[in-house]
């Protein structure tokens, strides 16, 4: 270091380094093309997107006010923000997807933080799923609702939670049969991952619309959500399962071999030495895979369940407040952004913190 | 060294022994397990049968020869109502494949393009592309399929459509873009052109097998490709036209007619599997290390050359099959389709099973498709693998 190098000093690293921003936009010269081609984009995007947004929107009113202006209509989110959250629910009795919610989303904010996963979290996900259906028939309360009814975001989580918590052990079991000497097993469970693994998921929603009735007997008296949640299962434990088939791949071969010479026997290794460090390694890839299900539930509209995402589109067809497409599909798509952006950072920070050595 | 002796018997193990090996550890109880499983399933497809004899429906796949009551919105093959089912669901495998492969090489385009973009070092544009990529993978496909679908009936009438340039046009009838149309085409046109191409493919094939393929000669030859193309037209007497759509009376006339829902699908599904296609290039290409790139350098070699020599045949290790499966997403995720009224083949499917009451052979019509195409890229792509991890191990 010379004594020119004054960048360096400790004195002049007080004010803040503009050298990095100034060489990210202008180093170069074609750096500074870019950067002047991208600002001409954005001062043609932005104006005419700040109007439509801000300044030429219409905050209160009616569908008429709203038409005679050229902007967004914000009025017609205060009024349909219920609908679009909760669908065709009764509208006296809708504190109890609103209770739903509340409870659903509690109980993913204590999830989400390491501290609290011992058993008990389990329960609690098996009591609260429990509970929440409960609200939303009315079992406890009284006055029931039956589930054509149901809609919007509490719909949307809980069909989320519900098949991705069943899938769960499903993909274990898949997985281990994938990995096991028993070529009877693997055959089955690679046969049944590629075969959900290839089909659209749109098939798998349409063989639970149509075919189950059809194969279950009795099955034209089971609920099409219920039958959706569980081919969507299926559908999704073969997913999992791959992951979980990556985590357990990363396990030395001697750590089954050490457990095998203490005596214990396969499924003790597996549940006391294999499954612990797998499962930790997949954590992040877990929660990857859950931001994909979450947007992937949106696929309900098209078997005519009222998921947030139809909702939104059925909020577009009130004669009252009639085409607002724009608005409607922008709330839905800001609920989508905050639970997908939200998780795949946090996925980050999970990730992150795992590998710290202790813990 | 006196006596050799000779052992008798097979040196492998015979077939039996080695299914033996292959079924494992508890042949009985896996036994039972299969048996289980099939029986399973025999009894759900008993009771399918049942209740489709109840419904007056015959099982079997006969339907196909029936004549189909509905029209397709747009096909490439000629259908009309009253043609049989299964041309109809041809008509609709076939709109599946059109607006897949576009969309593939769409995306492409469009996520390479993003993905260098990213990667260019400029501030400003790596953040418009990390927030456009934020915005796109963090929002539903299906979402964004309703809103392009509602923007694409938005559009006025043709009267009124909006024009980029005189040359594309977007109305609420559809989108209008350029198209080549040609003139006096024959078999001796379809001949040559044949011809051309095989001799093309020959020679990237030859010098290939000869380890003379190199980007120079490489490009040589595709330009040579494309001029000999275009000269095979006029030589045998046929003319390309540039077809460019007018606007005319109450409609817009020429060129290549979109319509809104193809339109819409084509843009939804570039535009989500852009943004994944454009993580996939920053992926690849930050995976080659700095080290690389340095040793490059140091070798003289200028950023083109470092590019093309060093980083991009590493980074495709990375990127090829990441890519792939993109496509088979893409491919899977265009049967979103039916949602917004795109005659592609499950909304054909699922027409069938309505007007026919056979779902269950339509849908296992569709996953059958659907699972032979996935199943065959995928082994495409686990032999391409192992040629580059052949390649890539120095040891072997």
């Amino acid at each position: 270091m010379s004594l020119v190098d004054i960048a360096s000093l400790p004195l002049m690293r007080r004010s803040f380094d503009w050298k990095p921003l100034w060489n990210g936009l202008f180093g170069t010269r074609l750096n500074t093309a870019l950067t002047v081609l991208t600002l001409a984009f954005l001062v043609w995007l932005m104006p005419p997107l700040a109007r439509w947004l801000v300044l030429d929107a219409t905050w209160t009113g009616t569908a008429q006010d709203c038409a005679a202006a050229s902007g967004a209509c914000w009025a017609f989110v205060t009024a349909k923000l219920r609908f679009i959250l909760f669908a065709f629910y009764p509208q006296d009795l809708q504190w109890r997807p609103a209770a739903a919610l509340v409870l659903l989303l509690g109980l993913l904010v204590i999830t989400a933080q390491p501290r609290f996963w011992r058993r008990e979290l389990l329960i609690a996900w098996l009591l609260v799923v429990g509970l929440c259906w409960a609200l939303l028939t009315g079992t406890l309360t009284g006055s029931p609702v039956p589930s054509n009814q149901w809609g919007g975001l509490p719909v949307t989580l809980l069909v989320w939670s519900v098949c991705f918590g069943l899938s769960i052990p499903l993909a274990v079991l898949l997985a281990l049969a994938r990995r096991s000497k028993m070529g009877g097993l693997r055959t089955l469970a690679v046969l049944f991952i590629e075969l959900m693994r290839g089909t659209p998921m749109v098939a798998i929603l349409y063989v639970a619309m149509l075919i189950l009735p059809m194969a279950i007997p009795g099955g034209h008296f089971v609920d099409k959500t219920v039958r959706a949640i569980l081919m969507i299962t299926l559908f999704w434990s073969a997913y999992v399962a791959e992951v979980v088939r990556g985590g357990l791949q990363t396990i030395p071969q001697g750590q089954e071999e050490a457990a095998k010479a203490l005596g214990l026997g396969y499924w003790r290794t597996m549940q006391l030495i294999v499954l612990p460090q797998a499962l930790r390694q997949v954590i992040p890839g877990m929660v990857n895979l859950a931001i994909g299900f979450l947007l992937a539930t949106s696929l309900l509209a098209v078997i005519g369940i009222f998921d947030l995402l139809n909702a939104a589109r059925a909020s577009t067809t009130d004669p009252k407040w009639l085409g607002f497409y724009d608005e409607a599909y922008l709330v839905a798509g800001v609920i989508y952004f905050l639970f997908c952006f939200g998780g795949s950072r946090y996925s980050r920070w999970l990730e992150t913190r795992l590998r710290a050595p202790h813990h | 060294m006196a006596t050799t002796e000779i052992v008798p018997g097979r040196d492998q193990p015979g077939l039996l022994s080695r299914l033996v090996g292959w079924w494992g550890p508890r042949p009985f109880i896996q036994l039972a397990v299969f048996v289980a499983v099939v029986a399973l399933f025999w009894l759900l497809g008993a009771n399918v049968a049942d209740t489709m004899r109840r419904i007056g429906v015959t099982p079997g796949f006969g339907f196909l020869e029936r004549s189909a009551n509905f029209e397709i919105g747009e096909s490439v093959i000629a259908f009309k109502a009253g043609d049989l089912y299964i041309w109809a669901i041809l008509a609709g495998l076939i709109n599946t494949i059109k607006v897949a492969a576009l969309g593939c090489v769409l995306a492409t385009v469009l996520g390479v393009a993003l993905g260098v973009a990213g990667l260019s070092g400029n501030l400003l544009l790596a953040t418009l592309v990390r927030w456009y990529v934020e915005l796109i993978r963090n929002t539903p496909l299906l979402l964004q399929l309703f809103f392009w679908i509602a923007l694409a009936k938005s559009f006025p009438p043709p009267r009124q459509a909006l024009s980029a340039f005189d040359a594309l046009f977007l109305s609420n009838r559809g989108v209008f873009v350029p198209g080549i149309v040609v003139d006096g085409f024959s078999s001796r046109t379809l001949l040559l052109l044949v011809a051309i191409v095989l001799s093309y493919g020959l020679y990237l094939y030859t010098t290939y097998r000869r380890r003379r393929l190199r980007f120079g000669n490489g490009a040589i030859a595709s330009l040579v490709l494309l001029a000999a193309a275009g000269a095979a037209f006029p030589a045998t007497g046929a003319t390309l036209v540039l077809d460019m759509p007018v606007l005319g009376g109450f409609n817009i006339r020429g060129g290549y007619s979109l319509t809104p829902e193809f339109a819409a699908l084509l843009a939804g599904l570039t535009v989500k599997f852009s943004a994944a296609i454009a993580e996939i290039v920053r992926a690849g290409i930050q995976s080659v290390s700095r080290g690389q790139w340095e040793a490059a350098r140091a070798l003289g070699l200028h950023p083109g050359q470092i590019m093309r020599l060093v980083v991009l045949p590493q980074a495709l290790r990375v990127i090829t099959p990441l890519i792939t499966s993109s496509y088979l997403d893409l491919t899977k995720d265009s049967s979103l389709a039916v949602a917004i009224g795109y005659p592609d083949l499950v909304s054909i499917i699922n027409t069938t099973a309505n007007t026919t009451g056979q779902s269950f052979e339509a849908l296992a019509i569709l996953i059958g498709i659907y699972l032979a195409l996935n199943l065959s890229v995928s082994a495409l792509m686990n032999v391409y693998n192992r040629r580059v991890a052949l390649r890539g191990d120095v040891s072997r």
